[in-house]
């Protein structure tokens, strides 16, 4: 073939669920009915910590209208524990909770009144038991802990002679940073519909993770994967909350009980003690020349999970992946530990450990810039990892010029030339820089299935869930590009685990590159069964045939490859199957090394801090997103800028607060979320497309580079305005304003 | 406990149609425009009037229908998203939310465009600063706001 333009990928396409979602026709979870549907509503423990002691449904399964009561003593010929890495969540509280709202029984009425009726009915008593908060009192492990030991996980890596290199360098610098607890806020709280049938098990649920929740339900209540089918609609924001299993598991038991569907939607008090991000602490020593030179950093974490494990032990991990920051460091040695606390467990959230690790690294970055009497964005490009060289000794090296990047964004940004120009009184300027990369990608396998129609049409079937990101849109460019078909012509059934091929997971910023390389293989295999009939048509070599816009030509002549399918089953219809497999063996090579990627994160932020009051406003954020090859430019920006959006809720006041293990603030009106008028004057993406990336066409995931920079970035601008280091997010004025009166700047 | 309630006869106009329904009185307007009338256009989340999901439009305003009660509707128009896309009136509204990827989930998107349709009902060329405030009861969690704000601007008289 000779070189091609692209025709859609790189352009910005219709998506494909843009009429669904400006119509209200989209169907997410609880928009669905089933026959037969019942209703279900949670009896959830007021108690952090406690034995359960008694539980007596007895009453509410008389009321009438009431169908079933779920209660640990019904979790019998299943498994009764499930969960990511450790399965130590029961599939509703058996004889002990662990975080206040941890589900103690489910009721399933006929509607929600009832059902709510019932929830009083059920007689729960408790015996309490000291409450583990925070990781003070993890560490601590005083009174009875939380499972075993209030220990997840525990994990660590070093290279060089860390002793040695702090022995010998000129100055060690050791500083702490805290990062709170937040909520992911996707619009849509959890909802599942459950069917538990004799000879299958249906469920429609808001899950990122749809083949996952297939075999853990399959594992569960001892089916084949073939009986068990997982759809996913329409998922109203995912950010990591709807990863693996969540709901899903206790609603299906419920429908056993009940011998009919039964539907669960949170509400957002409940999803907000359903899973969290992680809070977080790190310790950084760093050994430094006076030069600047960084020779050795020490990093040691530890992580709240909460209640159970849900995804602690990879958080612990990538924390302690990402704290050293996107340096060249010859020593290194880490440290992190995941601790249990009686809160709601934690799980994956958009970059998992990633804004916590670089709000550590970042931060003191910036402390020993300041001590040194160097600028910080010259002291972090002194020290950062170059192209090819390993970040992580034995893993993927760096694909891009880091540098490069940094300065781009210093430039846009004006880094140099800024001033901070007259303020009023009591009004302070100062910028900030950040910059990270983490490993993304999760593991690298997925299979996708392209049916070619004897209309010239194509189906692609893709298990990734729709939750914002675009997705099935970019599928369909990535297909059509590839059949040398219209983006119009291309349809993507998504999601339903009876319908769709296998695929890991949607998160980690993988589906571009990994559900990609899938589609784009499948699409390839249909264009190559097409030319190799075009080429029995014309009589000439596949190589010497041109395809282009769904035709075949060769010397003039042109055939549709409509017809030539239609041919080749000798009448009116037929259709050509292809198939794409992405393994860590992929033919590409690209796949060998872990990560699938490293994902660029950097940002620059302006603020202004009122001294009288102690407020911060974000006047201007920049942030950059490398997709190695925008696929769709506008997606990718929008992808950035909503993580970015996130991450200033962290930085300046979403934070979950506990005392004594009770959640303060489970709701919108004291929890928090930006808002319209949160948004900086100038609020900028950098697109740069470095081709590196082991996706089709060198692409790469984005959507979590944008949460992780925001607040060491913002935090150093505030330095940078009023010489006050803030080492405990968010950053509320009441916070800054103590801050700021302690050094005598209020 | 789930007594057995007086209900009340509610007579209203619904995406342009003459309607009736009878609701109880603690029904709020949600239920009422999902259940009865299966219009699920309309989005439930944060349940207390913060994050604009549920609005729809009553007699041209919007409003948080999870907390508006149903019976408050009666004599009155309320507009859904469904009634409003159905509108050709809709499409450079509609239009520039997919030209400026004004919405990725979509949970949001229909409170969202509802609230802008009335904001530029009552001023066609808005400035930024006045998107910003008017939007500020409709919380997006997907697309970090710019791309809205610029959608709004698109479709207003300053944009076209
Ligand atoms: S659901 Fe009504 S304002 Fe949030
Ligand atoms: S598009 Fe997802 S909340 Fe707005």
């Amino acid at each position: 073939m000779t070189t091609r333009g692209f025709k859609t990928v790189g352009t910005a396409v219709r998506r494909v669920d843009a009429d669904d979602k400006l119509s209200g026709r989209a169907q997410f979870t609880g928009d669905l009915e089933v026959a037969g549907m019942a209703f279900c509503k949670l009896v959830t423990s007021p108690l952090p910590h406690a034995r359960i002691t008694r539980v007596d449904a007895s009453r509410a399964r008389a009321l009438p209208g009431v169908y079933a009561v779920l209660t640990a003593a019904e979790l019998v010929n299943m498994e009764t524990h499930y969960g990511s890495d450790k399965k130590d969540r029961p599939v509703i509280a058996i004889d002990k909770v662990r975080f206040q709202g941890e589900p103690v029984a489910a009721v399933a009425a006929v509607d929600l009144a009832i059902a709510e009726a019932a929830v009083e009915l059920v007689d729960v008593e408790y015996e309490e038991l000291p409450t583990v908060t925070g990781i003070d009192e993890a560490l601590d492990g005083a009174g009875e802990p939380v499972h075993d030991s209030n220990f997840c996980h525990e994990y660590g890596y070093e290279w060089g002679d860390v002793d040695a290199a702090f022995r010998e360098c000129d100055r060690v610098f050791e500083d702490t940073f805290e990062f709170p607890m937040v909520y992911h806020y996707a619009m849509e709280p959890h909802t599942c519909i459950a069917s538990y049938e004799p000879d299958r098990i249906r469920l429609w649920t808001s899950a990122q993770h749809p083949f996952l929740v297939q075999a853990e339900i399959a594992r569960l209540f001892g089916r084949q994967l073939d009986q068990v089918q997982v759809v996913v609609p329409y998922v109203g924001g995912g950010y990591g909350s709807k990863s693996y299993t969540k709901i899903e598991p206790l609603v299906t038991a419920l429908s056993r009980e009940a011998g009919r569907p039964v539907r669960l939607a949170l509400s957002v008090d409940e999803a907000m003690r359903t899973v969290r991000r992680h809070a977080a602490r790190g310790t950084i020593r760093t050994g430094v020349m006076n030069d600047g030179t960084i020779v050795a950093r020490e990093c040691t974490g530890y992580v709240d999970t909460g209640g159970y494990t849900d995804n602690g032990v990879r958080v612990t991990e990538r924390f302690g992946d990402r704290m050293p920051g996107p340096y060249s460091l010859a020593n290194v040695r880490v440290k992190t530990y995941g601790l249990f606390t009686n809160s709601t467990p934690a799980g994956s959230y958009r970059s998992i450990g990633g804004p916590q690790a670089i709000w550590v690294c970042e931060s003191q970055i910036d402390v020993i810039a300041h001590a040194l009497g160097m600028d910080p964005f010259e002291f972090r490009v002194k020290n950062l990892v170059r192209e090819g060289e390993e970040v992580r000794r034995g893993r993927r090296p760096i694909e891009g010029d880091l540098e490069y990047a940094l300065r781009r964004v210093a430039d846009e940004f004006g880094w140099d030339s800024w001033t901070p120009g007259p303020t009023p009184p009591g009004v302070k300027r100062g910028i900030g820089f950040a910059c990270g990369v983490t490993n993304s990608g999760a593991s690298p396998t997925s299979t996708s299935l392209v049916r070619f129609h004897a209309d010239g049409s194509a189906t692609v079937y893709i298990g990734s869930a729709e939750m914002g990101q675009g997705s099935r849109s970019v599928m369909a460019q990535i297909a059509a590009e590839e059949m040398r078909i219209p983006y119009e012509k291309v349809r993507v059934v998504a999601s339903d685990t009876t319908a769709v091929p296998w695929d890991r997971s949607t998160g980690s910023s993988r589906s571009t590159t990994l559900m990609g390389l899938a589609v784009h293989d499948a699409a390839v295999d249909i264009r190559t069964q097409v030319l190799d009939l075009a080429a029995e048509h014309f009589e000439a070599f596949p190589e010497e045939i041109e395809a282009e816009d769904g035709r075949a030509s060769f010397k003039g002549e042109t055939v549709a490859f409509a017809a030539l399918v239609r041919n080749m089953f000798g009448g009116s219809g037929g259709e050509l199957m292809g198939r794409g497999y992405v393994t860590p063996k992929h033919p590409s090579g690209k796949l060998r090394q872990d990560p699938v990627f490293w994902e660029v994160s950097i940002g620059a932020a302006e603020v202004e801090v009122d001294t009288a009051t102690g407020e911060v406003r974000l006047l201007r954020y920049y942030s950059i997103s490398d997709p190695g090859k925008a696929i769709n430019p506008k997606q990718v920006e929008g992808q950035d800028e909503g993580a970015a959006m996130q991450a200033i809720g962290h930085t300046l006041f979403e934070e979950m607060l506990y005392e004594d293990g009770q959640l303060l603030n489970p709701n919108l009106v004291d929890y928090r979320v930006p808002v319209f008028t949160d948004l900086p004057h100038e609020f900028e993406t950098v697109l740069i497309e470095s081709g590196n990336g082991p996706g089709p066409y060198g692409a790469k995931g984005v959507g979590e580079g944008g949460i992780v920079c925001v607040a060491p970035a913002t935090a150093n601008a505030v330095f940078n305005a009023t010489g006050v280091r803030i080492s405990t997010l968010p950053l509320t004025p009441e916070r800054v304003w103590r801050a700021l009166h302690e050094a005598g700047q209020a | 406990m789930a007594e057995a309630q007086d209900t009340l006869a509610v007579a209203f106009e619904l995406n342009g149609v003459p309607v009736e329904a009878s609701v109880e009185p603690q029904t709020p307007l949600i239920d009422l425009l999902r259940e009865r009338f299966g219009l699920t256009g309309t989005k439930r989340s944060c349940d207390v009037q913060v994050c604009g999901a549920c609005t729809v439009l009553l007699d041209g305003a919007p409003v948080s229908s999870c907390t508006v009660p149903a019976f408050e509707v009666r004599g009155r128009a309320v507009l859904t998203v469904e009634g409003f896309a159905a509108d050709e009136s809709a499409s450079p509204l509609i239009e520039a939310f997919v030209n400026n990827a004004a919405f990725q989930c979509g949970f949001c998107t229909p409170g969202m465009l509802l609230a802008a349709k009335s904001l530029l009902d009552a001023d066609p060329a808005p400035s930024e600063d006045v998107i910003k405030d008017y939007m500020r009861g409709n919380v997006c969690r997907c697309t970090g706001y710019k791309k809205i704000v610029e959608a709004v601007h698109e479709a207003s008289e300053a944009g076209r």
